[in-house]
């Protein structure tokens, strides 16, 4: 690692104040993607402004038709939320497939959803689940807040407080994980609201987490795996690497798609 | 059997240590006043140094030298060796191009060291690594095993204008292509046994140390042969005479060959440590272990089997390129001639065997031995070949093997190897019924009706372990012998420390060497100590690999003992009042034929140091005997493996449900040891054929740097392993045991190609086999169904 | 430099350390803490989990100076004197362990396995939860035995608890 200050943050607004003091700044949530990345010297922030001291960015509840996670919240404990499970049961079943135990105790949804690392899981999550993500400054749907490739609307200053989840009437994720890395090779999270259905493709895109909206539309008329039969994802827009190339990708996208919708029925 | 001796399932005494946090691994050491090196790595996989100026860079914070390749040639310092010479169809010796610790001039793959900065921190000695100017010519990179002997392709080494190391060959053609001529059916397989990263859990270390006053260096390395790393280092790369180079093993995590080579790091650091006044420490971080540990297996194989009218196999055909990487490791030219094609017989009985071997350079990290090295190839080949024959033949591929099986012992094969031992059809027998072969098509109906697809693969497969014979391998051009040394000292008070040359990196020595010593002396396990891994200490040792510690260090120290028995019968005929040839030794007693007179193991030991029963001009005092033993042979471990998979045709997914493993080791001195052994194999040979593959780009950047590229297996990849044994004891050496440490990563990759292919009806899938690869194995096979 | 004061395996400790100080760095070579190991760059291997304020975490991706005024437990802190935590055991008497390196890192994530999962154990839930640490030897059949068989020892063991955290 290159050598960099350290600051512990003890409110949202000192973590902003710091931020504006250190202009290659980074904040440090669960630090599982950052950390890393700056051993391998491939990030080279001037400062670290540790939220981890700040009490109140981490909690689920279920305040009204909404459940609330703080951004610093853990995977484990999403994924272990009695809160959740009975809110949105799939998506404690996502956060329990994200990583490994350890990881899981100190990986967080906001550093989760502020890297948008195009192989994670959350985003699929929020952008299926409709999810509203809370900054110090605004709200912003999920659907206007993952721009591609480790891009966001995350303006600089802005910290993610917390995400608010409209629970689904259905909902079920699946993922088929990069046998290397343990990511997401192709993960699709399914939910249904009503006659709002939608499909959010993680792992698979070359632009990151999107929503296959063709898939929804066979689905709106039918909510059955059987309306998917046949139904192809657009090759041109997979990723391609050493671990699949974009046609098994598509492939891969059309079968778990099916198999989400499947479990979303407990089939 | 006693409850610690031969045949008990002793648990481990070095255990203790490692589950409390206390083993001693080289990066757990830190020497007084030490400094850090960082080895600046090649960024191409083929270039010429145009200029290196590190002066900048010297000046930066914490810096205490850097050096280049034109310190090493200043100094003289020689270049890394490849201790084995292969000669080609034409007699010519192998082509090996230099191999300097730091690059002179020119990088041959990416990750090939370009200088080492040493510094008061590891962080500091990088930070001055960023400084180092450096202009590189990039040539083009020849990345390909199949392609790097084409026209044109780019030159690696001067010596080796059509970058081929030696042109090699086995057996005879003319005999095996007439066979093939009168053969009534020929079965042709293409095969690519993909290139690995051996993966020990610690990297690599070193420490480097230089005491001024006596002018003696000190090595800490992560070494399963401390003692060739010392030979080598004086011998050859001429840092020290040995008598001034301490080499340490301490505690090793695991090596799977990986360790046995002589690499750049440890010499650097060595030599360094002069040059800088300071001890010099290295450790390799997980990227730096993918780059520059030797990679293992990377061959291209055509292979065809004929067979005759009856279905017997009569003739067996193979030509390989095998690929040798940037330059050559230590033992690398040996591993895919003689370790590799002298297996091709397999368990078969085959008259006719021809064998051809390319070995190439490629702009790619060096490949050496890997746990099995050359075997697990071999096996493929032949177990591959086989299985796709007797399906071919409509016959049950266990029924064909056993028809073709060896029957009878001793057995000369056309390809070098004399079996000495074995009952192939038994073990074939007990693996088929642990596994329920008879019942495999009622659970492949059963997996239909769910969708998924199932297959069961065996592999029978046999190796050559123990080596070998000094005599022997210097006629096929090993540069050293390859006996093993041990040293038995009994204390006066009876308890006994052996010094083995052996190093013991996971394999459990000081349990089941001190298990072979309570036995045959009856002084308790725990009065045995074994000690290993220190030139200081150990006289000279040949180390571990090819599953030789049991066959051939074990038995040096039965020799030992032998010679430490027949010191004790003669110091107990002087306590005894007899006569030498009346003493008697078992179970820890010496006794006077045919009275009941004795004398415990404990106190003869102590007459033998007070001395006061003999004169020291009739016996020498003391009790304290060493041996070198040489095997006869190599030993032939053999056995079958049977895998049973279900494959999801939708994704192409495997899972492994059911593994069955039945293994010949000979006389095992601790089942639950021999058992981890094989439990550990069967995981890499699944790794390899399901998940791991060391992949380069056309540039020859390696993609695979970090387990978030290179599937490394996990515990949720494997199935519990159903294992079970036969024996038939090796009769060339005095224990009986074969050696076992290598044999689940030699069958396994065929057992489990073997069982995809059953299940998916194609022939065609290539390890690793990945979702994808099955996948599209399946899309084939349904295509040629609905063509038919 | 910056302060940082945390509990390791007791023991009160304060150090000045640089930023970029990871935990398994501080512990190995400030504190000499070698049982925890480093086997990979990319928080994959699990040679380094360590309990953190009772938590299995790797301490390869964690700052020093996070951890302030954190509990931490090494492997070194878990037998009470000469009697080992019965996790270690177990994997001694299921010869869980070849090489010894993988085996802090799997003894600390198992026991959090424990903690989260229960005594009994079956093998399918092992393996699952074994998903961030490695192991070359031992093909894990005998981790899981070990762990298996560790669950079920550290049932009612008395003082665990408060050993291991």
């Amino acid at each position: 690692m290159y050598a960099f200050e350290y600051v512990r943050a003890n409110s949202v607004r000192g973590a902003v104040s710091a931020l504006a003091k250190h202009e290659d700044g980074k904040i440090l949530a669960g630090g599982h993607t950052l950390l890393p990345t700056m051993k391998q010297r491939l990030a080279s922030p001037s400062a670290l402004v540790d939220l981890g001291a700040i009490k109140d960015l981490a909690g689920i509840e279920q305040r009204g038709r909404s459940l609330i996670i703080g951004a610093m919240t853990t995977h484990a404990a999403v994924a272990a939320s009695d809160v959740v499970k009975a809110s949105i049961p799939s998506l404690a079943e996502m956060a329990h497939m994200i990583g490994d135990p350890a990881v899981r105790n100190r990986g967080t949804i906001g550093g989760s959803i502020a890297n948008n690392d195009p192989a994670a899981d959350y985003p699929a999550a929020c952008l299926a689940l409709n999810a509203t993500i809370v900054t110090n400054q605004r709200k912003i749907p999920a659907s206007d807040f993952f721009k591609g490739l480790y891009e966001t609307a995350l303006e600089p200053g802005e910290i993610i407080v917390r995400v608010a989840f409209k629970p689904p009437s259905r909902a079920a994720y699946m993922k088929f994980r990069n046998p290397a890395s343990r990511f997401a090779l192709v993960g699709v999270f399914v939910a249904k609201k009503g006659s709002d259905i939608r499909v959010a493709v993680t792992g698979a895109g070359n632009q990151g987490v999107f929503r296959w909206r063709a898939a929804e539309e066979a689905l709106a008329k039918r909510f059955n795996p059987k309306s998917l039969d046949g139904l192809k994802a657009d090759a041109g827009m997979m990723n391609a690497d050493i671990h699949a190339s974009p046609d098994y990708r598509a492939h891969l996208v059309a079968v778990m798609t099916q198999r989400a919708v499947a479990k979303a029925l407990g089939k | 059997m006693t409850s610690t001796g031969i045949g008990a399932a002793v648990r481990r005494k070095e255990d203790h240590r490692f589950i409390t946090g206390k083993g001693r691994y080289t990066d757990d050491i830190n020497r007084p006043g030490q400094a850090h090196a960082y080895f600046l790595r090649s960024p191409h996989a083929h270039a010429k140094i145009k200029s290196l100026d590190v002066q900048g860079a010297k000046t930066k914070p914490g810096v205490l030298a850097i050096l280049t390749g034109d310190d090493i040639a200043t100094d003289k310092v020689g270049g890394l060796i490849c201790g084995w010479m292969i000669h080609s169809k034409d007699g010519s010796p192998m082509k090996a191009g230099p191999h300097p610790a730091l690059a002179q001039g020119k990088v041959r793959y990416v990750g090939d060291h370009v200088a080492v900065v040493i510094a008061e921190t590891v962080g500091e000695a990088k930070d001055a690594a960023e400084a180092i100017k450096i202009e590189y010519e990039v040539l083009p990179a020849e990345v390909e095993t199949a392609s790097a002997q084409r026209q044109g392709a780019a030159v690696i080494h001067d010596v080796a204008p059509d970058n081929t190391v030696y042109r090699w060959h086995l057996g005879d053609k003319a005999k095996t292509d007439a066979a093939f001529a009168a053969a009534k059916h020929v079965t042709k397989i293409d095969l690519t046994n993909n290139r690995l990263a051996p993966n020990p859990m610690e990297p690599r270390a070193a420490i480097g140390e230089y005491d001024s006053g006596d002018g003696v260096f000190t090595l800490y390395t992560t070494s399963q042969n401390p003692h060739v790393a010392r030979l080598v280092l004086s011998a050859f790369i001429g840092i020290a005479p040995e008598h001034k180079l301490r080499v340490v093993a301490p505690d090793v995590g695991g090596g799977f060959g990986s360790k046995i080579f002589i690499y750049a790091e440890e010499t650097v650091c060595v030599w360094a440590a002069k040059k800088v006044g300071r001890p010099v420490k290295w450790t390799s971080d997980r990227t730096e272990a993918f780059l520059s540990d030797a990679h293992g297996r990377d061959h291209v194989t055509h292979a065809e089997l004929a067979t005759d009218e009856n279905g017997k196999i009569t003739a067996l055909r193979a030509r390989t390129i095998a690929n040798l990487g940037g330059y050559l490791s230590t033992f690398s030219s040996s591993v895919p001639t003689y370790l590799y094609a002298p297996l091709l017989s397999g368990q078969y009985d085959i008259a006719n065997i021809y064998c051809e071997v390319d070995g190439v350079y490629t702009n790619t990290t060096p490949v050496d031995a890997y746990r099995g090295a050359g075997r697990p190839e071999a096996t493929f080949v032949v177990e591959r070949l086989v299985e796709a024959a007797a399906r071919e033949l409509g016959q049950d591929p266990a029924k064909f093997r056993r028809k073709n099986y060896i029957k009878s012992f001793p057995h000369q094969t056309p390809v070098i190897m004399t079996y000495d031992a074995g009952d192939y059809a038994a073990s074939l027998a007990k693996a088929m019924e642990i596994a329920d072969y008879a019942n495999i098509g009622k659970r492949k109906r059963e997996s239909a009706k769910n969708g998924k697809l199932r297959g069961i693969g065996i592999s029978s497969y046999i190796e050559a372990c123990g080596i070998a014979p000094s005599q022997a391998v210097g006629s096929l051009g090993a540069g050293v012998g390859l006996w093993e040394s041990a040293e038995v000292r009994v204390n006066p008070v009876g308890t006994v420390e052996v010094l083995t040359g052996s190093h013991s990196h996971g394999q459990g020595h000081e349990t089941t060497f001190a298990q072979l010593v309570s036995e045959r002396l009856g002084v308790p396990f725990e009065n045995v100590a074994i000690i290993h891994g220190d030139t200081d200490k150990v006289q000279f040792g040949m180390g571990t690999y090819g599953s030789r510690s049991g066959a051939v260090g074990m038995s040096a120290i039965y020799k030992a003992l032998d010679k430490v028995i027949e010191k004790g019968k003669k110091v107990a005929a002087y306590v005894l009042e007899a006569s030498a040839g009346d003493i008697e030794f078992k179970d820890g007693k010496f006794t006077v034929k045919g009275t009941d007179k004795a004398a415990d193991f404990g106190a003869i030991a102590l007459q033998a140091y007070i001395a006061h029963k003999f004169s020291g001009q009739e016996l020498e005092p003391g009790l304290k005997e060493g041996a070198f033993y040489d095997p006869t042979n190599f030993t032939f471990p053999a056995g079958v493996h049977i895998c049973e998979v279900e494959v999801d045709p939708g994704t192409g997914s495997t899972r492994i449900e059911r593994w069955t493993a039945v293994d010949d080791f000979g006389v095992v001195i601790n089942p639950m040891i021999v058992e981890g052994q094989v439990h550990g194999g069967i995981a890499q040979g699944v790794g390899q054929a399901l998940l791991e593959g060391v992949r380069y780009n056309a540039d020859g950047q390696l993609v695979t740097a970090s387990y978030m590229d290179y599937a490394m297996p996990r515990a949720d990849d494997l199935p519990s392993f159903h294992v079970g044994m036969t024996v038939t004891p090796c009769p060339s050496n005095p224990l009986g045991v074969k050696g076992c440490g290598e044999a689940g990563a030699i069958a396994a990759p065929a057992a489990v190609i073997n069982a995809i292919t059953d299940a998916v009806g194609h022939e065609h899938v290539a390890m690793p086999a990945t979702a994808e690869t099955v996948w599209k194995a399946c899309q084939r096979a349904s295509q040629k169904l609905a063509a038919e | 430099m910056a302060s940082v004061s945390m509990t390791i395996n007791g023991k009160a400790v304060r150090a000045n350390v640089e930023p970029r100080t990871l935990l398994v760095e501080f512990l190995r070579e400030h504190q000499r803490l070698t049982g925890t190991h480093v086997g990979c760059d990319t928080s994959q291997c699990g040679a380094c989990t360590i309990h953190m304020d009772g938590k299995g975490v790797k301490s390869c991706t964690v700052l020093a100076l996070q951890c302030e005024g954190a509990q931490i437990t090494t492997i070194e802190g878990l037998a009470n004197g000469e009697e080992l935590h019965p996790m270690q055991a177990a994997f001694r008497e299921n010869h869980g362990l070849q090489c010894g390196y993988c085996t802090p890192g799997m003894i600390m994530a198992a026991i959090d396995i424990v903690k989260r999962k229960g005594h009994d154990l079956d093998e399918h839930v092992i393996r699952e939860e074994l998903e961030g640490n490695i192991c070359r030897c031992t093909g894990y059949h005998n981790i899981v035995k070990s762990i298996a068989a560790g669950a079920k020892a550290m049932r009612g063991h008395a003082g665990l608890q408060q050993a291991a955290e």
